[in-house]
């Protein structure tokens, strides 16, 4: 087999069918006027702001700078309201267990960071020890808090996005109660000392089938409400949901099934599946939260309709081959991981066109973020999307990659993406979608800016000290002259100052979970802080 | 018009994670199917066996790489005595392969050769920084247990540490999970040589043109 003719068959291959997909999408991609982009608002309701979470005056604020264009239909609006009834439960549902899992990760993220300069804490524990610790904080973020907080909002969304109410709420509570079962049994397993071995797939495959079973339940109400949908267009948001509610189970049993990989073919295997179940997974269903949220807060619809659907493929086609990068240098055939560096660089496009994007739907409406905390959390979590996008290209390339590989630059990088994109775009949907799922408004607003201010401040201390420690730390190592413990030394600092920057985000973590509690106790108790009007504006 | 739609996504979704899967797992699989294990390779004997599984249940690989770099950093790893570059023939009997992708410690690849003493592995594993200052390993005190000085049996492996690091009146016992641990670890080396995987191909013999 000719190492050079696979790569380039491969390439090649990827933009054929890229461009093979944009030719079968031309009617309508480039047409001036791609009605698709108002899918999501009902008649007449461009320039009508909606963003639950906003008190009276920030929704009164939102409006005025919006400009209203003309009176919405009534009975358009009560069709969404019953298609926000029809997903309220497994939404709910979806949601409980995400912020349970997330304080879990938290918790058990901030004692592994702080055993990282503090190792004698805790230390005569088996199941706390950093190695265990560590890998349980992984699992709760890659498949409690994430998926579950995600989930929850694309079964929220479909409804309003196909016009529709959900159909088979119930295999979404079951799937969830199968997924969630899967996982206690799984982080149990790790405490105990019981680990398949490979990143991001520790959990042994006798419980980690749960996931894809349980994934694919969550799935089946989407494939039903399809079938109905009373929409000639599909938007955006959905092709994202759907596609990534159809890779996840793939990769997650091809990953898992036994006896199959073997060698250094399972690294390979680990590095597709680790890579790709952040950008063929959280990624596509976090944008496609913000594809909704973001044009919906502002009243406005996505700028250009045919950037995102070109965002959206060539994501698809070039985000499946980025894995081995984090083979760089490895064991592993050269040509793979040139043909990664390659599609590493070629995800330029798919984040250009995104960013650019979002940037042109906000032009104007800037003074928005002002007034709704739902869309400060949904555009903060897209501009860390992009920089987080174009630093792995760049961490791909190998005289970048030659210093921060091995190092805590790589640990960093990872919470800029799953922290500052995915779980900030989870938080920002969540506070827009859950007063309609209890059909209240947050009892204490003031608690969402807390929040907010918490864990960016948290968050932008735990990036920047990570990461120049891991340049110091790859520095050190590149260095033969100077002996391995340099390498440990010139981190402590600023492994200090992750744990500060990751106690104020698990602070801000508590706070988040204390007002959803705060929420729910208020809804069970009948005592409406006050109910919610169809549509901010009446 | 509308069924278009779906079925365009879901053929799209296919054909491109069908292409990344063909990739990243087909071609790798075909291609290294066959990699025979070198020589001078070795399977584990079953306490090392039973030591990987306790490398892998506490995690050792989240600080631990065993891949010395064929580029970037590879010549300081070579410097540091971690080895000539890994191949993949070298992880013929690793399942899972535990390459890693930390060096918050140092890589493990050839450990063995670095520290072959059983001693020193087993009470750096009781307490780390009585033998390298300034290490933020973890303790493993969980994998040891303690006697009174009289209850030690014939058969306990004493664990012989440096001053001070006992506990008063106390003797450290190695639990059968860190002899077998040690064992593994004192089993990594991979001084054997091997070709790289383009000169192994241009040594194999060729046939001759018809």
């Amino acid at each position: 087999m000719n190492p050079t003719a696979i790569l380039l068959a491969t390439f090649l291959l990827s933009i054929a069918g890229l461009f093979a997909f944009i030719w079968s999408l031309r009617k309508g991609l480039f047409d001036a006027d791609a009605g698709g982009a108002r899918t999501i608002f009902a008649q007449g309701e461009i320039g009508h702001v909606e963003d639950p979470a906003a008190d009276a005056g920030q929704a009164h604020t939102l409006q005025r700078d919006a400009r209203v264009l003309g009176p919405t239909t009534a009975a358009e609006l009560a069709a969404r309201e019953a298609a926000d009834r029809s997903s309220a439960q497994p939404a709910f549902a979806l949601f409980t267990y995400a912020i349970v899992w997330l304080i879990v990760a938290s918790l058990a993220g901030l004692v592994s960071s702080l055993k990282l300069h503090w190792p004698e804490l805790l230390d005569q524990y088996g199941w706390l020890t950093f190695g265990r610790l560590r890998t349980l904080h992984l699992n709760a973020v890659a498949y409690g808090w994430a998926p579950q907080a995600l989930l929850g909002l694309a079964i929220w969304m479909l409804p309003r996005l196909l016009r529709t109410p959900l159909i088979g709420a119930r295999f979404v509570l079951v799937g969830a109660l199968i997924w969630n079962a899967g996982l206690v049994a799984g982080l149990i397993a790790i405490a105990f000392g019981l680990s398949a071995g490979l990143e991001w797939l520790e959990i042994p495959w006798q419980v980690g089938g749960l996931f894809a079973f349980g994934g694919m339940l969550i799935g089946l109400p989407m494939v039903f409400t399809l079938r109905r949908k009373r929409v000639h267009h599909l938007y955006v948001s959905v092709w994202y949901i759907g596609a990534a509610l159809f890779w996840f189970p793939v990769l997650y049993l091809v990953a898992k099934v036994p006896g199959v990989h073997f060698g250094i073919e399972m690294a390979t295997m680990n590095w597709w599946f680790g890579h790709n179940v952040l950008g063929l997974f959280y990624t596509p269903l976090s944008i496609a939260a913000v594809y909704y949220f973001l044009p919906k807060i502002i009243g406005r619809p996505v700028q250009s309709y045919n950037l995102s659907l070109l965002g959206f493929w060539t994501l698809a086609f070039f985000y499946g081959q980025v894995g081995a990068h984090h083979l760089i240098g490895g064991p592993v055939p050269e040509w793979l991981i040139t043909l990664s560096i390659v599609q590493s660089v070629m995800m330029v496009i798919p984040v250009i066109a995104f960013s650019l994007n979002m940037h042109l739907t906000l032009r104007g409406n800037f003074d928005a973020l002002r007034h709704s905390y739902s869309l400060r959390f949904i555009f903060f979590g897209a501009v860390m999307y992009t920089l987080a996008s174009l630093q792995g290209t760049f961490e791909a390339l190998r005289s970048v990659n030659a210093v921060t590989h091995f190092t805590h630059f790589t640990v960093a990088h990872a919470h800029l993406g799953m922290y500052g994109f995915v779980s900030m775009v989870a938080f920002g949907g969540i506070y827009f979608a859950l007063p309609r799922v209890l059909d209240l408004r947050w009892p204490r607003p003031h608690l969402i800016a807390l929040h907010f201010w918490l864990v960016v401040a948290g968050f932008l201390f735990y990036l920047v000290t990570l990461s120049v420690g891991g340049v110091l730390q790859g520095l050190a190592l590149l260095d033969p002259a100077r002996p391995f413990m340099d390498s440990v030394a010139v981190t402590l600092p600023w492994l200090q100052g992750r744990s500060l920057g990751g106690a104020l985000m698990t602070a801000g973590h508590l706070v988040f979970a204390w007002h959803f509690f705060l929420a729910v106790r208020a809804t069970a108790w009948r005592t409406r802080v006050q109910s919610l009007p169809l549509n901010v504006t009446g | 018009m509308t069924m278009e739609n779906e079925l365009k996504l879901i053929g799209g979704a296919l054909v491109t994670l069908a292409l990344a899967t063909a990739a990243m797992i087909l071609v790798p699989f075909l291609q290294l199917k066959h990699v025979a294990a070198p020589e001078g390779l070795a399977p584990y004997s079953a306490a090392e066996a039973r030591g990987r599984e306790i490398y892998i249940g506490n995690g050792c690989i989240a600080c631990h790489s065993q891949q010395p770099s064929s580029t970037g950093a590879g010549r300081a790893d070579a410097r540091r005595g971690w080895g000539r570059p890994s191949v993949a023939a070298d992880y013929t009997y690793d399942d899972p392969p535990l390459l890693g992708t930390m060096r918050t410690g140092p890589d493990l690849f050839n450990i063995g050769v670095r520290q072959p003493s059983v001693d020193w592995h087993l009470g750096h594993l009781y307490q780390p920084r009585a033998y390298v200052k300034g290490s933020i390993m973890p303790a493993f005190p969980f994998l040891f247990a303690l006697r009174e000085f009289d209850e030690v049996g014939r058969d306990d492996r004493v664990v012989a540490l440096p001053p001070g690091v006992e506990p008063p009146g106390k003797k450290v016992i190695a639990t059968q999970d860190a002899l077998d641990l040690v064992a593994y670890l004192v089993a990594l080396k991979h001084t054997y040589p091997v070709l790289a995987p383009d000169a192994s191909a241009a040594a194999e013999p060729k046939k001759a043109a018809p």
